[in-house]
């Protein structure tokens, strides 16, 4: 069913296995027919490890989302609440509660927290009177959510900013509890790497954690060599710059969420023979689920937008070839022959259909004017061309009243290039923004100098040009369509945070000792000894495998990048990617924004 | 698929795709239109039954049988999301209106804050006799697990057992030295669920001056109490605490904050009003001031206008009714509102637009912008042409534009000026290729023809030709240029 997941080195059924297994315990739990009430956050995470036929086998007969007054009227013997522990959702749920209570038989209340019970929450359900409606009170570990063979997310949408703006670790605690259950499914992970601040906590989290369990000896063979844990705030910039990967500007564009993305219906209408079929043009948007279970989308999601032309074009080619076949099966051996690949042939020209409809729609957008302006500008400020001064190009930007995300995100681009913007700049920028968008942003603007995505230079040294020259962040000759550096994912930009892991596995980072030290937090690495029957006798050729832990976000590029990585025939390191959330600068930006 | 290749092409540029016509062939994506081709002529074939049959998705794309589906499904007619949001919004203003503190504002009467049960429980008797069971893979057992019946627990194991979400009562500790280790050990944990529920509990049992002092020095709880507080919305509280830590500036930005949650327009500007001469940075003070003095003139200016408005007897009100209130906008939507309705007024009046610039330091670039977007709104182009007319001592009027003619040009185009108008202004265009590319783009043939026998640029002539009418005034001019014998070629 979720076959994806065991394609890589990593088979994530298990986990995914693990965590349905745990949901199954609980619904069985509450013995009888039941309905669950959704906090509609969650049914985009969780559609990625049940569907609703494994809920029904537990007898699960209704499903709502959760809203005001009361519940719709089902014939269940119990209710379960399925949760964020979020104080307005306790609201919520009092108030369903209530108000079933004064009519009909009474029913057994439940609530199941995700991924954690909230002693706050509780706290508040008791203050309005209904802690006691609940039988059960529980939690649901969902830590890491399993979204494809080699990603991992906890799909926690505020863990930058808790993080980084508030400072509470609580996200980075979830990080290292699900770390833990990595562990206990896959093995101890006998090396820890780390860069930046929250990378140290959650390494330490970590080995109190292990030390805390006194239990038998984790006897799973280790299946990763590697851990390293990166700080977001180690690289704000890579987030900031717009995904040129296929994958990437379809989350730039249209956002993926929990691997689906909503697009336009126009071009996905339904054509038949004899024309007259613009009338009853669908008005929904199309979703489409995007993973690496579909074979086609397996293969263009990480290069580079330029280079999925010509694949799907070759595609087609071959699939018309595939059809022309008929005209060439004479015997009825051949026909059947023939037939029994059809399903197999139809869902390749579907998926053609679809990907080449999203190239397009993709491609009215890469070749706006406004598009290309805006990449001169980024690229220019990614290569230190004239970081230093106000930029027209932006000035414009605010002038016609563009969307301010946009205009926050190449400020704060043009920001964390030039190490800080002179004073004269910032307060240029801030005015504009201020008097065009409204003096309320003063809030957002304060917030992202806090996180430090937009600052004043200090000491008016701008460490950025080293940066760039020792990790070798920006490469005037890309190859786009067979590209030989991960730097093809922003057409001449490498991924600061994927240099580090790329250097890391070789030649190690002694050799770029000075650049961590520019880099925030410290760097640091770690040791879980094995017990010797555990411990790897690796074969002459074989790839180590790491996992790296984006902790605050990853894009869609970075992770193109470092498939880019894994793919390589000499490259000695395969990676699967974890981290908080699967983000992009705008919804980075947003996530920080005040409301 | 018996299709001619004539036929296709036809078909292909008929067809709605036109986005989908590249004018460079060589494009790597005009691949694309070939595998467009190529499925749509796959169609013929195949498209026996629905598209979507094979992957058994309805057509909003959820598979049949996902969760989100479901809930639609089982349902019914029940989930109508606009309604459900509304209702959410509802919500939370529910949220708003729980009790609060009166007369102490500390976190613990807001915790005992009457129930409806009228029960003054602690939190810990609330959560006795929970049936407590973590739904991770099990990891191996933890020591305290052995120990689940003792009543003398350690800071440490009641903080363990917390974390687990076990029964425990924190009342036993009694002696502050107790409890800040108790603080510490959940601090240590890293468990912010815990972390909070410990210092909600030494703020019940604690004074406010002794909180504070213990937390200032204990940062990861302190981020926790402000990060807390500001969840439940304890501005209050808040507020004393940085005032306490002396944390001028997050206090005046946490005060300013609170004005996002007043909808009055009159007791927003008086809650404003308060925050002017707050501890925000230097840059900052002058900003919070403006905004306070715009919303003042917003409220005069709205009053007067909904009454202007509703008399009827104002021209400009009656041919081009407001849209939406001026309330809260910001400052450029205000000035292009003031150029807009009241562009002729005097310095003195609130909603002049000069007013409006002198007030809050406009610059020049940003004026001349909003004016001309709002002056060609209305089709003023006499306001226009005086906007960027100067005149020097001698009494000779200069075309001079601060955000440079191709900006302007684009503007009237947007606000479709006559082709008359935009010829003037594109002639004003320095820049040669900007001038000839804007004039090639909107159609102003004289100024194409024109430069192009300024540069002596024969070819360039003649291509422009062939887009030309045939027999238009514009090919004869052209024509006309093209046989002259004064002009010396270039090429």
């Amino acid at each position: 069913m979720a076959a994806h997941l065991s394609y890589g080195r990593v088979n994530l059924n298990v986990l995914r296995e693990a965590v349905r297994r745990e949901l199954r315990e609980f619904l069985d739990k509450c013995a009888g027919s039941k309905a669950i009430v959704w906090d509609e956050y969650l049914t985009g995470p969780f559609g990625l490890i049940a569907q609703y036929s494994l809920l029904k086998e537990h007898e699960v007969e209704k499903m709502f989302t959760l809203k005001g007054n009361r519940l719709p009227a089902a014939d269940v013997k119990n209710i379960i609440f399925l949760v964020r522990p979020r104080l307005e959702l306790m609201d919520i749920i009092a108030e369903n509660v209530l108000s079933e209570d004064r009519r009909g038989p009474a029913r057994d209340f439940h609530i199941l927290f995700v991924p954690r019970r909230s002693l706050l929450c509780e706290q508040r359900l008791k203050d309005l009177g209904v802690l006691g409606s609940f039988i059960y009170r529980e939690e649901y570990s969902l830590d890491l959510i399993p979204f494809d063979g080699d990603l991992l997310s906890m799909e926690s949408e505020d863990a930058f900013k808790e993080c980084y703006l508030e400072g509470d670790q609580t996200s980075l605690y979830h990080a290292a509890k699900g770390l833990m259950t990595l562990q206990a499914l896959y093995g101890t992970i006998p090396h820890i790497f780390g860069k930046g601040e929250c990378a140290r906590q959650v390494a330490n989290m970590m080995v109190r954690m292990k030390r805390e369990f006194t239990g038998s000896q984790n006897s799973v063979f280790p299946v990763f060599d590697n851990l390293l844990l990166l700080d977001r705030n180690v690289d704000l910039l890579t987030p900031l710059a717009t995904q040129l990967t296929y994958e990437g500007l379809i989350d730039e564009i249209y956002g993926i969420q929990n691997s689906y993305v909503k697009l336009p219906p126009e071009k996905f209408a339904p054509k038949k023979q004899g024309g007259g079929g613009g009338k009853d043009l669908p008005t929904e948007a199309k979703k489409l689920q995007l993973n690496s279970a579909e074979e086609l989308y397996a293969e263009i999601r990480d290069k580079n937008f330029n280079a999925v032309g010509s694949v799907l074009s070759k595609k087609a080619k071959i699939i018309s070839a595939a059809f022309e076949e008929r005209h060439n099966a004479k015997t009825v051996g051949e026909i059947k022959q023939f037939v029994s690949q059809l399903p197999h042939m139809q869902a390749a020209r579907g998926s053609l259909a679809n990907h080449t409809s999203i190239a397009e729609l993709i491609k009215d957008v890469t070749t706006s004017e406004d598009f290309f302006d805006k990449l001169t500008v980024e690229q220019e400020f990614m290569s230190g061309i004239d970081t230093d001064k106000v930029n027209s190009y932006i000035e414009d930007c605010i002038a016609q009243k563009h969307a301010l995300i946009k205009v926050l995100r190449l400020v704060c681009l043009q920001s964390v290039c030039n190490s800080g913007l002179k004073h004269k700049v910032l307060d240029h920028y801030r005015r504009e923004i201020l008097q065009t968008y409204g003096y309320e942003h003063i809030l957002t603007l304060n917030n992202l100098e806090k996180a430090g995505l937009l600052k004043a230079q200090t000491g008016g040294r701008n460490n950025y040009p080293t940066i760039r020259k020792t990790l070798r962040l920006w490469m005037d000759d890309v190859n786009e369509q067979n590209p030989t550096d991960i730097s093809y994912v922003y057409s001449g930009y490498a991924p600061l945070s994927v240099r580090l892991a790329q250097l890391l596995s070789r030649p190690g980072w002694r050799s770029i000792e000075e650049v961590l030290r520019i880099l925030p937090g410290p760097h640091f690495e770690e040791r879980q000894p094995l017990p010797t029957g555990l411990q790897k006798k690796r074969q002459p050729g074989e790839n180590r495998v790491t996992l790296i832990f984006f902790l605050g976000g990853v894009t869609f590029a970075e992770i193109a990048a470092l498939r880019f990585l894994s793919q390589l025939e000499d490259g000695g390191t395969e990676y699967v990617i974890a981290t908080t959330k699967l983000m992009n600068g705008s919804s980075w930006i947003e996530a920080l924004m005040e409301k | 698929m018996n299709r001619t290749k004539g036929d296709e092409e036809e078909y292909w540029n008929s067809s709605k795709f036109k986005a989908f016509t590249f004018d460079d062939e060589d494009d790597e994506l005009s691949q694309l239109k070939e595998s467009k081709r190529a499925v749509n002529s796959l169609r013929d074939f195949v498209d026996d039954d629905d598209d979507d049959d094979l992957e058994r998705v309805s057509w909003t794309g959820e598979p049949v049988g996902s969760i989100s589906w479901s809930i639609k499904e089982t349902a019914g007619n029940s989930g109508s999301t606009p309604e459900g949001r509304e209702q959410l919004k509802g919500r939370n203003s529910f949220y708003t209106q729980l009790p609060k503190p009166t007369s102490t504002y500390s976190l613990s009467s807001f915790f005992k804050g009457r129930t409806r049960l009228g029960s003054f429980q602690s939190l810990s008797d609330a959560l006795s006799d929970t049936p407590a069971k973590s739904y991770a893979p099990e990891l191996g057992r933890p020591k305290g697990e052995y120990r689940d019946y003792s009543n003398d627990w350690s800071p440490s194991d009641t903080v363990r057992r917390l974390r687990r979400g076990k029964v425990c009562s924190l009342e036993r500790f009694r002696s502050l030295q107790d409890k800040l280790q108790l603080l510490e050990e959940a601090v240590s944990m890293h468990d912010g669920n815990v972390i909070t529920a410990v210092l909600i509990f030494l703020k019940r049992t604690l004074s406010k001056e002794i909180l504070f002092r213990e937390l200032e020095v204990r940062q990861v709880a302190l981020r926790h109490l402000i990060h807390f507080l500001k969840e439940i919305g304890d501005q209050k509280l808040l507020l004393d605490l940085f005032r306490f830590l002396d944390r001028t500036e997050e206090l005046a930005l946490t005060h300013y904050r609170e004005h996002l949650n007043i909808q009055d327009p009159e007791k927003r500007k008086e809650f404003l009003k308060t925050c002017i001469g707050l501890p925000f940075s230097a840059e900052d003070s002058a900003h919070i001031q403006d905004h306070y003095t715009l919303l003042e003139r917003q409220i005069i200016i709205e009053v007067n206008d909904r009454h202007l408005e509703s008399a009827g007897q104002t021209e400009i009100f009656r041919k081009h009714p407001r849209k939406a209130s001026i309330l809260n906008m910001p400052l450029v939507t205000t000035l292009f509102y003031a150029c807009f309705y009241h562009y002729t007024e005097s310095e003195g009046t609130f909603s002049s637009p000069i007013n409006l610039k002198k007030t809050f330091k406009i610059p020049d670039k940003q004026y001349v912008l909003t004016a001309l977007a709002a002056r060609a709104k209305l089709r003023a182009w006499n306001d226009v042409d005086a906007l960027f007319t100067t005149k020097n001592w001698l009494g000779y009027t200069k075309k001079r534009a601060p955000i440079g003619f191709h900006r302007v040009v684009e503007i009237l185009h947007k606000n479709s000026a006559p082709v008359q108008i935009l010829q003037d202004y594109v002639n004003l265009v320095e820049d040669v290729d900007t001038k000839l590319n804007l004039a090639t783009k909107l159609k102003c043939h004289d100024v194409v023809i024109d430069t192009c026998r300024d540069l002596r640029d024969r070819q360039q002539l003649l291509a422009y030709r062939s887009k030309v009418d045939k027999g238009s005034v514009e090919e004869e001019k052209i024509d006309a240029v093209l046989s002259s014998s004064q002009i010396r070629w270039k090429n």
